[in-house]
């Protein structure tokens, strides 16, 4: 928002017993700093707001959070019967319905995250008008609100290994990590897209095919095992073909050996995360002029 | 010595209509612009479609404006819609960027610009107060503190776990206000949040925030009600066109602002205009009205249809609407009163004897001679500041005026 600089009072201006914080509020000029600070001291805010997302999400539905496993488990049947059965595409030598699940289960937070972040701040357009906080926490609850979903679409995930007999490796300590690099690109791309949005309403109507494309550039259906090797790492310049390859290795024990495409993928996500929050924190001053 | 608590310096905030602020842009409008400015260039350096239908219209919402403000003041901020005032108080607020100048606040600020931001519907009563708390700025811990005290100010208690959505108005504009009040920082930016809710619920609003400003707490408050803004206020900014006209004291400034209401908006009804102006016995526009002056109310009317044998009544009203005194122009017979006429110019001298409230409000009718109905009534029409000054010790009772009195002692056992 407004560049505010913390000015120390001058000693010259008077007597005071107390330091009192004072703020300047003037015009930003170009490239302004994160304030990564000021967002911690908003934490509470950012973890109230995740939590109303949470609440307010499955409200006056029948299914409730049940939707959390219907739409992955649902998507997988179909995979299942159309690529795994008619198809027969190879799948790294685990039953394919597991194969594809392993895929949705960390593609679907993606996916939510990255169009819940996206239509974030023009949602919260009344909030933006009428109170201060950092904008930032904005995109970063509507993301975060989708691990919930995911917890939840995670333990059928789990369910379906002890149905057909797969024992977790111990790379499982990686999944942290994994859907920490999800996390950061939905919300990497979800900074762009929302600021985007707040001044070119032509995003919303982006959203949905850019989500669809990005699907079929992930390993979700088919496995990176069908790519010639040298191609793959460039193939993973699209993060989240480290966190799919990275997902199947952790729990299924698929033997691609994803270490350098999840590294690729991790350095794409953070420069589209630096880049985001850059972009974001500049377009930011104009947000309530223009949402 | 008061320390400050803002200053503002040389604060300024442009808009551009049109492009930015009024409809979102297409990414089609956007490249179609882009598209179009070398036509557009070529046409304006032709001399043809001047630049002013090409060029986005900018207005500046604010200019130029600078003030400081001491701590525990209570600023009322005025002016008509457009004037700047909740622009100012969104730059204040750190909502929205100021284009020039700065601001310089001294203390954690609260803004309260809109009662309820952020309450959701589905959520139940307790479950608003925390979201709403902490989009406000307050932390868990402070919600939880005060918690009971919100609940038992909105009276809600029974319905706290119901989803805000089965609320009737009132009771969530209650729950709303209940958070807002219990936000304590020292600087407090409050906009027209009373206009909302019934006459009880402003009452219970201006209690508070009469509170609030016995803390010694700052607060800029913004109000079309002018007498609220007196009342709560001890001092005022008036803005015009996004300039600041005048700061200082609450009651020249309110005066300054009633004047310009009335001068440059001749009032209208039933076909008759009036403009009221009220001056001093020297015939200057009158700043306060003390105890022992005169004053000179001069009414100008004029007619589309002739006045026949007119009367024009005169009465003054408490803050409270308990009418003070009322005067009727037929009662002084007068051989100058027209039989027949569309412009009248009169004036009445009305001396103060002793009023002991802060203001009076002045209410204008005007009706044929020796009849009660009016053909035109004109409503608090004026605000006239009270002076205090010349009032007798005895005078701080509850009543309206102070009459001359003596107090004697005779007999004591």
């Amino acid at each position: 928002m407004s560049a505010v600089t913390e000015v120390t009072p001058q000693a010259a201006e008077g007597r005071k017993s107390e330091s009192v914080p004072v703020l300047r509020i003037e015009p930003s000029k170009g490239w302004v700093s994160l304030k990564l600070d000021e967002l911690w001291e908003y934490r509470e805010l950012l973890y109230f707001l995740v939590w109303r997302d949470v609440k307010v999400r499955y409200k006056q539905t029948v299914l409730g959070a049940a939707w959390a496993i219907i739409q992955p488990f649902f998507t997988m049947v179909v995979f299942s019967i159309f690529f795994g059965k008619l198809a027969n595409m190879p799948s790294d030598k685990v039953p394919y319905p597991i194969f594809a699940y392993a895929a949705l289960v960390p593609w679907n937070f993606f996916a939510n995250g990255l169009s819940q972040s996206s239509d974030s701040l023009v949602g919260a357009a009344n909030l933006i008008k009428k109170v201060y906080f950092p904008r930032l926490a904005i995109p970063i609850a509507a993301v975060l609100s989708g691990v919930v979903d995911f917890a939840i679409s995670f333990t059928v995930l789990l369910a379906m290994m002890a149905y057909y007999g797969i024992a977790p490796t111990l790379h499982v300590a990686w999944l942290p990590l994994l859907l920490l690099l999800a996390f950061v690109t939905a919300l990497g791309v979800g900074m762009w897209l929302s600021a985007l949005n707040v001044e070119f309403r032509d995003v919303r109507y982006t959203v949905p095919f850019l989500i669809q494309f990005w699907m079929f550039a992930t390993p979700i259906a088919y496995p990176s095992s069908l790519l010639y090797r040298s191609w793959r790492t460039i193939y993973a310049l699209n993060p989240m073909v480290g966190v799919i390859e990275g997902f199947r290795w952790a729990l299924l024990g698929t033997k691609t050996k994803p270490g350098m495409m999840i590294l690729v993928s991790s350095l794409a996500a953070v420069l589209i995360l630096i880049g985001g929050a850059f972009y974001f924190r500049r377009m930011e001053k104009t947000f309530a002029d223009v949402v | 010595m008061a320390e400050i608590a803002i200053r503002v310096e040389n604060l300024g905030k442009k808009y551009r209509i049109g492009s930015r602020q009024e409809s979102y842009k297409t990414l089609r409008d956007s490249l179609t612009d882009t598209a179009l400015r070398p036509l557009r260039a070529v046409r304006s350096w032709a001399g043809r479609n001047g630049s002013s239908r090409a060029e986005p219209a900018e207005i500046w919402a604010l200019k130029d404006v600078s003030f400081e403000v001491k701590r525990g003041e209570v600023v009322g901020i005025i002016g008509r819609n457009g004037a700047g005032k909740s622009t100012l108080l969104k730059i204040l607020s750190r909502i929205t960027e100021p284009t020039e100048g700065y601001a310089e606040i001294h203390g954690r600020v609260g803004s309260l610009l809109e009662v309820g931001t952020g309450f959701h519907p589905e959520l139940t009563g307790r479950e608003n107060i925390y979201l709403n708390g902490a989009i406000l700025g307050m932390k868990k811990a402070e919600i939880e503190r005060k918690f009971d005290e919100m609940v038992s100010f909105a009276g809600v208690e029974k319905f706290i776990d119901t989803p805000v959505k089965h609320y009737s108005t009132g009771m969530y504009l209650r729950l709303a206000f209940a958070v807002a009040a219990h936000l304590d920082p020292e600087i407090l930016l409050v906009d027209e949040v009373l206009a909302v809710g019934d006459a009880a619920f402003q009452k219970k609003c201006l209690g508070k925030m009469r509170q609030v400003a016995n803390e010694g707490r700052t607060v800029f408050f913004v109000s079309h009600n002018i007498t609220v803004i007196r009342k709560l206020c001890t001092s005022g900014l008036y803005l015009n066109s996004g300039a600041l006209l005048r700061a200082g004291s609450i009651a020249p400034v309110c005066n300054l602002y009633l004047h310009s209401l009335v001068e440059s908006g001749v009032l209208r009804h039933n076909g008759i205009s009036l403009q009221v102006t009220v001056l001093n016995k020297g015939g200057a526009p009158l700043e306060e009205w003390p105890v022992g002056e005169e004053i000179r109310v001069h009414l100008t009317i004029d007619t589309e249809a002739d006045l026949i044998r007119p009367a024009i009544d005169l009465a003054l009203y408490s803050p409270d609407t308990v009418k003070i005194f009322a005067v009727q122009s037929d009662r002084f017979p007068s051989k100058h009163w027209p039989v027949s006429c569309r412009h009248l110019i009169t004036e009445f001298r009305i001396v103060n004897t002793g009023l002991t409230i802060p203001e009076v409000y002045l209410d204008v009718g005007v009706r044929p001679q020796a009849t009660r109905g009016y053909i035109g009534l004109f409503q608090q029409v004026e605000v006239i500041p009270v002076s205090p000054v010349g009032l007798q010790a005895h005078s701080r009772s509850d009543g309206l005026l102070c009459l001359p009195t003596q107090v004697l002692v005779i007999d004591a056992k």
